[in-house]
């Protein structure tokens, strides 16, 4: 059992990750335009290099 | 009008010469006067974008053009925002994209800025997301718990628990709270006390019961209950942010200016601050902004918007017009006798606001459900505590205990999400066909509705003349015509072209071509004066329907005859309505002749010619009265009062503005055939939230009884709430 004091820290701790990177993804309008980020991922625009 | 709306533009003291092509060097002057090189905002709506290609084609198109910065199509709301150097205008852009193949339209972007950035809408979301995010993680500890952690290991965990879930409510919870506290001071009992009370009810207790080492702690309860409730409040509020800004679009379309007279030079001013006395000039294809006479110049008026009429009206000097109609041929000098909230207008847009009044006092299901439901709650809550107060001889912990039981499982977590589930799910159904609901519980009138009223004029008809009898006329007629027709922008003659063009009528050669403001076109054909237009202008008697006369100067002057054109789907909205046993009523403004016709062509047996506006609100008064219920679809001024008086209404995006306004629903495309859809949707919705809420109500049935008898532990809260919910959500998507 005394495992638990090492895997909830740690359990705790990625879930906070996952946490953060949603307050982030808020804060930047990820969710703005979820059909067009969607369909944008099918674009070929800048397969071949990225966008300068 | 090629006016570069920009959010940092100085825009009322930019004067604007009246040719579009000049509007860009003086505006642009007069933003580098100003010291403020900042970038321009543009905003564009194109309804027509769907897919990836789209995308690239319209960005690629636009960033090509000189002093563009970026371009950005967000597909979701069908909008391009463009960041681009203060010279470049959103005329040039709506061309780039126009030859690309997309229309668009330039949107105000001070009107759209509310909602583009939907901040209640983001904070709702990201208190969602916490309170999942501890949902998860609270579960993750409390399956350990049930599963039979015992002593030291199960108040570890629940005081883990407690760290996750008290914060977690305390922010997550905050929009309950709120509305709680305001309905408290209010003195009402809204749906929010219960719930803000059960909160902090099962966490305060949890908390004791915890530092107590107790067995039962309702932390994933608490967390569990924010997320399915916010979940619920997110999608009520995500259709209304939808309706919101589209029906804030439909405003932005129209820019409310109109050129001025002042000392000989065209200025243009914004509506409201036009006084009577000035000298208005109003272009041909351009709406009458202000009630005035024409002092001078001469043209036709379509009026069909105010008055429902299908032929077009002639005027000059000395005419009376007002506010919304259309001018067609030749430029016209108004002077103005009222304006802005004396305007015609205006007066209906205050008879709309009254009978929007009377509209909201309609309840919803979802109100009466929480009318029934708040003060049930409470009472078995505290009849719980009092019982079992007595029975245990006054046992507070246990008693508490109990009666938050009961208030945790009688939650409203599946009422919460019973009805916005419903309608998230139909009103996006609907946006799909083309229909954009603007009213909450407008669903749920559209359900009610056993009468269905329609204008005709703009409505049933796209309000645009149908050459009918082109085969009637000899070979040359028809060429000679087409080519008078080529030199006109007259609705009639551009009819006229089409349908010659469509039949492979290869225009004759006409010289000398003139249009004769209010008459029509004349020209030189083979030496010999040729005209097209009005009867009496080509010495000829004037026919009963909508006609253009040609004269060659031989034989009598040739009726080139029109009907309005049908609307796509008008003849499947009335034979599915009729499929649905509604009572289908035809009530117009033009004249008893084109109304019989055409209400033979649908097979509508009921019409009415002729009314007045006043007519058209007492007939759906009328009906009201003997106990129908009254869905109006109507487009024009005319149609404002019976749009508003009537149960539930619809409006095609073509519609006036006030028009707009006053209805539930608008209609975004061409085609009326969402409209049947409509109704069935409707009526499917309302039976699907009854169901959601039986359902719901079945849950609580069950778990209640646990609860009074103090057999509800925390894993029968969690299991009737996530089971209910889910249960509701899933029936909701059953939508078709």
């Amino acid at each position: 059992m005394n495992i638990l004091t090492f895997l909830i820290p740690v359990s705790l701790f990625l879930a906070g990750i996952g946490l953060v990177a949603f307050f982030w993804a808020i804060r930047h309008k990820q969710f703005d335009d979820p059909q067009g980020s969607a369909e944008r991922i099918l674009m070929k625009d800048w397969d071949d290099h990225p966008k300068p | 009008m090629a006016i570069a709306e920009r959010i940092d533009a100085p825009v009322e003291s930019v004067q604007v010469s009246a040719c579009p092509a000049c509007v860009a060097a003086p505006a642009a002057e007069a933003l580098a006067r100003a010291g403020a090189e900042k970038d321009a905002r543009l905003m564009f709506s194109l309804p027509a974008a769907h897919c990836a290609a789209c995308i690239s084609t319209v960005e690629q198109a636009v960033q090509k053009v000189p002093g563009v910065r970026s371009a950005r199509l967000n597909l979701t709301q069908k909008r391009l925002s463009v960041d681009a150097d203060p010279g470049v205008t959103a005329a040039e852009l709506i061309g780039v994209m126009g030859g690309v193949g997309y229309e668009a339209h330039e949107l105000d972007p001070g009107l759209l800025s509310v909602t583009e950035t939907d901040r209640q809408g983001r904070d709702l979301l990201m208190r969602l997301g916490v309170a999942f995010f501890s949902m998860m993680n609270v579960m993750l500890l409390s399956v350990a718990v049930w599963s039979g952690a015992e002593s030291a290991t199960r108040d570890l965990f629940h005081w883990i628990s407690a760290a996750i879930a008290l914060p977690t409510v305390v922010f997550s919870g905050q929009p309950f709270f709120k509305s709680a506290w305001a309905s408290l001071k209010a003195g009402r009992l809204g749906m929010d006390v219960p719930i803000s009370l059960a909160l902090i009810l099962a966490s305060s207790i949890s908390l004791f019961e915890t530092a107590h080492s107790g067995h039962h702690a309702y932390f994933d309860a608490a967390v569990m209950l924010c997320f399915f409730l916010l979940l619920g409040r997110y999608l009520d509020h995500r259709t209304r942010a939808v309706a919101r800004s589209a029906a804030e679009e439909l405003a932005a379309l129209e820019v409310p200016r109109a050129t001025v007279l002042k000392d000989g030079a065209e200025v243009v001013m914004s509506i409201s601050e036009i006084a009577p006395g000035d000298v208005v000039r109003v272009r041909p294809g351009g709406r009458m902004p202000v009630d005035g006479v024409v002092i001078e110049g001469a043209s036709e008026v379509d009026r069909s918007l105010l008055t429902g009429e299908s032929l077009p009206v002639w005027a000059g000097e000395g005419t009376v017009v007002s506010a919304g109609e259309v001018n067609l041929t030749g430029p016209l000098l108004l002077r103005v006798t009222a304006a802005g909230r004396d305007s015609s207008l205006h007066r209906m847009a205050d008879l709309v606001a009254v009978a929007e009044h009377a509209r909201t006092r309609y309840t919803s299901i979802a109100d009466k459900a929480a009318r029934l439901y708040s003060p049930l709650v409470h009472i078995l809550s505290f009849s719980a505590f009092g019982f079992w107060m007595w029975k245990t001889g006054g046992d507070l912990r246990y008693a508490v205990n109990i009666s938050a039981a009961v208030l945790i499982i009688t939650c409203p977590c599946a009422l919460g999400l019973a009805v916005p589930a419903v309608v998230t799910s139909a009103s996006g159904r609907l946006f799909r066909k083309g229909l954009l609901i603007k009213h909450g519980t407008a669903l749920e009138r559209l359900a009610d509705v056993d009468t269905v009223v329609f204008d005709k004029t703009g409505t049933l008809t796209m309000g645009a003349p149908e050459l009918t009898n082109l085969g009637e006329h000899p070979r040359q007629a028809q060429e000679v015509a087409a080519a008078l027709a080529a030199a006109s922008s007259h609705p009639l003659a551009l009819s006229l072209v089409e349908a010659a063009r469509a039949a492979g009528v290869q225009p004759a050669v006409v010289e000398d071509l003139r249009e004769v403001p209010g008459y029509g076109v004349e020209g030189r054909w083979r030496g010999t004066r040729v005209r097209l237009g009005r009867a009496d202008w080509c010495g000829g008697e004037s026919l009963a329907v909508t006609a253009t006369y040609l004269c060659t100067g031989e034989g009598a002057p040739r009726a080139f005859t029109f009907a309005d054109r049908l609307r796509p789907g008008a003849a499947e909205v009335v034979a599915g309505l009729k499929a649905q046993g509604l009572r289908i009523l035809l009530v117009s403004g033009d004249s008893a002749g084109a109304v019989a016709s055409f209400a033979g062509r649908l097979g509508l047996d009921e019409w009415i010619a002729g009314a007045l506006p006043a007519e058209k609100a007492a007939k759906v008064a009328e009906l009201t009265a003997e106990g129908a219920r009254v869905l109006m679809v109507g487009d024009g001024l005319n149609d404002t009062a019976a749009l508003a008086g009537a149960h539930v209404s619809i409006s095609p995006a073509t519609a006036l503005d006030a028009a707009r306004v006053a209805s539930d629903m608008v209609l975004l495309g061409q085609d009326m055939g969402p409209v049947a859809d409509a109704v069935r949707i409707g009526r499917q919705a309302v039976r699907r939230m009854r169901e959601n809420l039986v359902i719901s109500g079945v849950y609580n049935v069950v778990a209640v009884p646990l609860a009074l008898v103090g057999m509800a532990t925390p894993l029968a809260a969690a299991l009737a709430m996530s089971l209910s919910s889910i249960t509701v959500s899933l029936n909701a998507l059953r939508l078709k």
